[in-house]
């Protein structure tokens, strides 16, 4: 225990070292933070209000974030999938990178349904056993669920191996491969679920559709190694952990599958919508070319179809074999995926209401700030957990069995 | 490693800053640490301003099913006592439950209904929704004749009422036998009481909203805002799963006016239509007016391939 509590010490000094880089960087997201916990704070005292959302666009931003944000962590599976179900090595030194991504994805999840409540207070009723989840009915409490167990399953093994790592120790298999290949199963789920919450809703025909939970997977599978791409060469670059292009180059084949799959399933579905030309056309009208005079989201769409269609034109091109081509698809990738599916995906199912009405959604600068906000927490975290994990994963921070307290006196 | 090459008892001592501003690593983290608690401060300071915090005990109430008896007397007194302190008037709040063998529905004849709205502000009267934000339960669409397309309804029109070439939809909650806002509820703030109005739990709703984005009718409304609901409007006779005062961040929605409709009276909007055009009873009763009018008349449901199946109907007198 002394051991454990020893470790736990040296990674909390080893968050106050660094060059001013590392301090500039954290303090910058602190205070993006703050700022997002003030915008918060006021919405805490006058209620959702302050947001640009109304009875006829009753989610917006922060719901179309959280399920960016699901995809995100869903993806670290496409690392462990090679490493650990096709023994894939190419992978392996940097597969902790997207767990820790994971984790802190989530709590980015997490963060975004909490401001998004009414009471948020009352979270309570949400536990099992004190409170009245609404299990199995509601796909809320599904999410809920699969949420936070996809939290605990990847800070147990991110926390497991970098501990035995530093420990110097073999991982004992049976102590975290299961939960490995459970997780993989699981990340699957909570991308699944967060589909199902809106394709569940039989009165909102945009959402309505069974192709939206295979085109969740494939823009998470886009996205999330993309940003992992970015993230992993930053990591090379500042914090010296060291690894060949080859890793960056099989994550390209990754997310070069997944955006040829993720344009096809588009393009099923825009047939689908726009071929029949059923009144439940409405919304995806709205959303490509404006209803009834009101165009809020047609600059966006299009945008985000012109970065999809340039991401996927430059990965299946050899260019993107080249770092420099590669980092803007992925870049590209992962704005266009994070307006389609946030946005693209969110706000136009309540465009026309239930009623035919048409009322637009804008984002007012206090919700904007709080998404900010949580961003720049979710990166902070982020930057936290690989602040304490290279030194250990390096060997910069190692159990010292014959002196453990002189290590650090 | 250098660091631990360092003089014991400063091991992160970094030496790059030190030569370069004159000020240690130690001073440097303890102004930040300063910095950001002060930031911290002054992030969370709208809190000050914050009215409407819960006390212990509401925060801590059970849901609706679970209080006893005893339980509902002691929430009951709080809650009159507010609403004296709040508006000046000492309410007749009650909680009737539902009556055996009465399963209430209402039918709306599309045909006579003169799109005058009266329905509209009844029920806001009669049910303490926020004048400002004003909330209505009712939504009185106007449409061409001709025309069943709502994406070609007037939601806002104005000026004389009937128009010759429109007729009028009213659309309020059609309290369905299937209820996609009960199903999605994510901690069963809302559910179908025996008599088939479905009510929400305004201390136990988390305000997610969810139920709202399930609703093909549009009925479910959310408090944005603290409702703004002036003394002298008040309506003094009110029961807890209904017209009660509502609170900042919580959905409410038609609920027949169950203070009125289970001590025998009609809703509000029933009664104050002008044209006879609402009908409501108890559909278990086959000699009532409600069963009466769905055995003869020509009646129809909204969005019936949403399978709802409300008990909401629109009919025709021909």
């Amino acid at each position: 225990m002394s051991n454990f509590l020893l470790y736990m010490r040296r990674l909390v000094l080893e968050l106050f070292e660094g060059g001013w880089r590392y301090f500039a960087w954290t303090l910058l997201l602190a205070l993006l933070s703050l700022a997002g916990l003030n915008a918060y704070c006021k919405q805490f005292v006058h209620g959702l209000v302050t947001t640009g959302m109304t009875d006829q666009v009753s989610w917006g931003l922060y719901i179309a974030n959280f399920t960016f944000l699901v995809g995100l962590a869903a993806a670290a599976v496409m690392l462990v999938i090679p490493v650990y179900v096709y023994k894939d090595e190419t992978l392996h030194d940097v597969v902790i990178f997207g767990e820790l991504l994971a984790v802190a994805a989530i709590v980015m999840c997490l963060l975004f349904v909490t401001v998004d409540l009414g009471r948020p207070e009352r979270f309570w009723h949400m536990i099992p056993g004190i409170g009245k989840l609404n299990w199995p009915g509601s796909m809320l409490s599904w999410d809920v669920i699969v949420l936070n167990g996809y939290l605990l399953l990847n800070i147990y093994i991110c926390a497991y191996l970098v501990y035995m790592k530093y420990l110097g120790r073999e991982p004992v298999r049976a102590l975290y491969i299961p939960f490995v290949f459970l997780a993989i199963v699981w990340a699957i789920s909570i991308h699944t679920v967060t589909a199902f919450l809106y394709v569940g809703l039989g009165g909102r025909p945009f959402w309505n559709s069974a192709i939206v939970a295979p085109r969740f997977l494939a823009s998470a599978f886009t996205s999330g190694p993309g940003f992992i791409i970015l993230t992993l060469q930053l990591i090379r670059r500042y914090m010296h952990y060291h690894f060949p292009d080859a890793v960056l180059l099989r994550l390209r084949s990754i997310v070069q599958v997944s955006m040829i799959l993720n344009v096809f399933l588009f393009v099923c579905e825009v047939f689908k919508e726009f071929y029949i030309e059923t009144a439940h056309v409405a919304s995806a009208k709205y959303l490509f070319f404006g209803l009834h005079g009101q165009h809020g989201l047609v600059p966006w769409i299009w945008t985000a179809l012109a970065m999809n269609l340039a991401a996927l034109s430059l990965l299946i091109l050899p260019v993107s074999r080249s770092l420099k081509y590669l980092n803007l698809a992925c870049a590209l990738a992962i704005g266009g995926i994070w307006i389609e599916k946030g946005m693209g995906l969110v706000i136009p199912a309540f465009i026309p209401s239930p009623l035919g009405e048409v009322v637009e959604y804008l984002p007012t600068l206090n919700e904007t700030l709080i998404c900010l906000g949580i961003w720049a927490f979710g990166l902070l975290l982020y930057t936290l957990f690989l602040k304490v994990t290279v030194p250990v994963l390096k060997g910069k921070i190692r159990f010292d069995g014959n002196a453990p307290l002189k290590a650090i006196q | 490693m250098a660091d631990e090459k360092l003089p014991a008892g400063r091991p992160y001592f970094h030496p790059e800053g030190t030569e370069a501003s004159g000020i240690t690593r130690r001073e440097f983290l303890g102004v930040a640490a300063v910095g950001l608690a002060a930031a911290t401060a002054a992030a969370l300071s709208p809190l000050r301003q914050l009215a409407d915090f819960p006390t212990l005990e509401d925060w801590l109430r059970k849901h609706y099913t679970e209080l006893t008896p005893r339980d509902k007397e002691a929430i009951f007194e709080r809650i009159r006592a507010q609403v004296e302190k709040d508006y000046g008037v000492r309410p007749n709040l009650t909680d009737q439950p539902p009556l055996d063998g009465v399963m209430f529905a209402y039918a709306l004849n599309i045909g006579r209904c003169v799109g005058c709205r009266r329905c509209v502000y009844a029920c806001v009267n009669e049910n303490n929704q926020s004048r400002d934000p004003q909330i209505q339960y009712i939504r009185v669409l106007k449409m061409k004749k001709g025309s069943i397309d709502v994406e070609t309804a007037e939601h806002y029109y104005e000026g004389e009422v009937p128009d010759p070439d429109h007729y009028y939809m009213p659309v309020q909650c059609n309290q369905c036998r299937n209820p996609p806002c009960v199903k999605v509820c994510p901690v069963k703030a809302t559910w179908p009481e025996k008599d088939g109005v479905v009510v929400v739990d305004y201390n136990w709703c988390i305000g997610c909203r969810y139920c709202e984005a399930a609703c093909p009718y549009w009925a479910r409304r959310f408090n944005f805002k603290k409702p703004g609901l002036p003394k002298e409007e008040l309506n003094p006779n009110m029961g807890y799963l209904s017209n009660r005062p509502r609170e900042k961040g919580v959905m409410e929605k038609c609920h027949f006016c169950l203070q009125r409709t289970r001590a025998g009276r009609y809703p509000a909007c029933v009664e104050v239509c002008p044209t006879g055009s609402r009908k409501f009873g108890n559909i278990l009763d086959p000699d009532s007016e409600i069963s009466n009018i769905i055995r003869t008349k020509r009646v129809y449901v909204l969005k019936e391939e949403v399978g709802t199946n409300p008990k909401f109907y629109y009919y025709f007198n021909v």
